[in-house]
């Protein structure tokens, strides 16, 4: 029995891999200028070509990476939020690390000050909140989940008020590319190689704790009776979340649902066994967001869409259909 | 020849909470084959005191050891090879087939980078069948009742194969065939050369199980001793509050409520 769903499990690992190139293929293929397979294949392997081969390796590639990544970085944040946290409702962005990257980014575009200038506001806000949160929850050296998940919703929903002062306050011509980031936006991620480094690495890191990170979903008393250290593992799922988060957002802006959904989609099809499900939910957020993301490009072109509403037309009814199918 | 340690040692031991003691100068010793039952009232600190045996909180002061070393000299994961502790049930918040849960137990003998195998399956197995589960095996735990739950969570501690069962009320939902089945398991087991220290509610199964008996009185007092000396009527209607006759019943007594 255990070694059948173990077999179903890497199947459909081998599946979403097959996906995550079909996406990106996709992705690097569909546009308002369609690019051939040959083409493709020069631009990729560093060949010199026409026009095509310029948008594919400086417009269209850089724009998917990007996607890819910070998929697979909110579904695995998200994931391990829940875990942390103990509840299946939270996401990455629960703890505020999205409304300290917002306040950072849209405060850094209100002085002016754009690309990477907001970046690092954005980098900046989500550490802050991060250090801010774990202060506050974690003060008396205990880990209360309760604690923390409500430090986090008050020091999110201050972050939101503080977003909606400056959006008040902003300029005309600053309120689109404001809205635009806020929704979550693939396309000024110019350079993304780092988030998909920073993803490749986050994943190393807690994947030997994997099987430590099911008992502990399993709550404190359980995992500690087994000889799990759960205070360093804690302070390690949340520091890399929250990492993994703040260079998600920092990169595409704070695109919502796909770190809340994916992990559940996954759970639905292989279970809560985390080391099938870390690295199920990275490449299916990947598959998930790259898809969303050029859809958004491509369904009303030439008028480019918030690649995060789509996340969310697309999320919405597939998690809906799957949890009504899904047996009691 | 120097005897083997006991399973559990205790010398000066004293728990505290926040507000007050749960006891002092608690100094005892559990040797195999032996069942300890924890009596009290509610909030006496039964489940705190049971923690702390357990190693998961500090004690205030004293010495605990666990076959005869602390807890923080016994390299990390081997102690959890030697000690099991069936917490009260909590709520689970996601979902996992029966089999799943009791494989956790497995989890102190496995390697970082080991998968459960089909030998840590056939144990698990015998567990679940052990508790009247076996055919629940594919089910998921969210489904099941909470006296099913229950044994499911015993199951996983007897998968754990440890040397001190460490039993917060072991037979909390369970039906009366049941209570008296999962007792009379860990009786066997103690016989087998395990210890085992149980929080009870029911005076008459600590009657009938123990051989030594920890009384809290809920403000720092204690009365251990082996069960005939501590299970008497007029010191169990003090701790309790409320006069209790004990009846004769063939070799055992029975405590019956006034």
């Amino acid at each position: 029995m255990v070694l059948q769903a173990r077999r179903r499990a890497f199947l459909l690992l081998i599946g979403l891999l097959v996906a995550v190139l079909g996406v990106l293929g996709w992705s690097l293929s569909a546009g308002s200028m369609p690019v051939s397979g040959a083409d493709l294949l020069t631009a990729l392997q560093g060949g010199e070509g026409g026009m095509e081969v310029d948008i594919v390796r400086n417009l269209r590639l850089p724009r998917a990476i990007a996607a890819l990544a910070c998929g697979g970085l909110l579904a695995l944040a998200g994931a391990l939020m829940q875990v942390l946290l103990r509840n299946p409702l939270a996401d990455p962005y629960v703890l505020g690390i999205s409304g300290g990257a917002a306040v950072g980014a849209l405060g850094a575009m209100l002085l002016g000050l754009g690309g990477f200038g907001a970046d690092v506001a954005a980098f900046g806000g989500a550490l802050g909140v991060t250090l801010l949160v774990f202060g506050l929850a974690h003060g008396d050296g205990s880990w209360s989940q309760t604690r923390l998940l409500l430090t986090g919703v008050i020091v999110a929903s201050g972050c939101g008020a503080a977003v909606a002062l400056m959006l008040s306050l902003a300029p005309e011509g600053k309120i689109k590319g404001m809205l635009f980031w806020l929704m979550g936006d693939a396309s000024s991620a110019t350079y993304p190689w780092p988030a998909l480094v920073i993803l490749v690495l986050g994943l190393a890191a807690i994947y030997p704790f994997a099987r430590e990170l099911n008992l502990l979903a399993r709550g404190e008393t359980t995992a500690r009776a087994l000889g799990v250290r759960t205070g360093r593992l804690r302070a390690l799922v949340y520091g890399l979340g929250a990492l993994l988060t703040a260079v998600a957002v920092t990169t595409v802006g704070s695109v919502g649902f796909v770190g809340l959904i994916v992990p559940h989609l996954v759970r639905l099809a292989i279970g809560n066994d985390q080391r099938l499900l870390l690295p199920a939910s990275s490449l299916a957020g990947a598959v998930l967001l790259c898809g969303a993301d050029t859809a958004a490009r491509t369904v009303v072109a030439p008028i480019q869409l918030p690649v995060g509403v789509l996340t969310a037309l697309i999320g919405v009814p597939v998690f809906l259909f799957l949890l009504s199918r899904h047996p009691k | 020849m120097k005897a083997a340690p006991s399973i559990l040692t205790t010398r000066q031991l004293a728990v505290e909470l926040p507000r007050r003691a749960v006891c002092r100068g608690l100094d005892l010793e559990l040797q195999p084959g032996e069942t300890l039952v924890i009596l009290g009232r509610n909030g006496a600190g039964k489940s705190t005191l049971l923690h702390t045996l357990a190693g998961l909180r500090p004690q205030a002061r004293g010495e605990l050891l666990l076959s005869g070393k602390a807890y923080r000299d016994w390299p990390r994961g081997n102690e959890a090879c030697l000690r099991g502790l069936l917490a009260q049930s909590q709520p689970d918040f996601f979902s996992a087939s029966v089999l799943e849960t009791a494989l956790v137990g497995r989890h102190p003998y496995l390697k970082r980078w080991a998968w459960e195998g089909e030998d840590d399956e056939a144990i698990a197995r015998a567990a679940l069948a052990q508790v009247g589960m076996a055919e629940f095996a594919e089910r998921q735990i969210q489904n099941l009742s909470g006296g099913e739950r229950q044994r499911v969570a015993i199951a996983a501690l007897l998968v754990q194969q440890p040397r001190l069962y460490l039993l917060d009320e072991p037979i909390a939902h369970l039906d009366l065939h049941h209570q008296v089945a999962v007792l009379d398991h860990f009786q066997t087991l103690a016989q087998q050369g395990a210890g085992v220290v149980m929080v009870l509610h029911d005076l008459n199964l600590a009657a009938r199980y123990a051989s030594h008996v920890l009384l809290l009185d809920g403000e720092g007092g204690h009365a251990f001793g082996p069960a005939c000396q501590i299970l008497e009527a007029e010191r169990l209607s003090r701790a309790f509050g409320h006069p209790l006759r004990a009846v004769p019943d063939g070799e055992h007594l029975l405590f019956v409520p006034v």
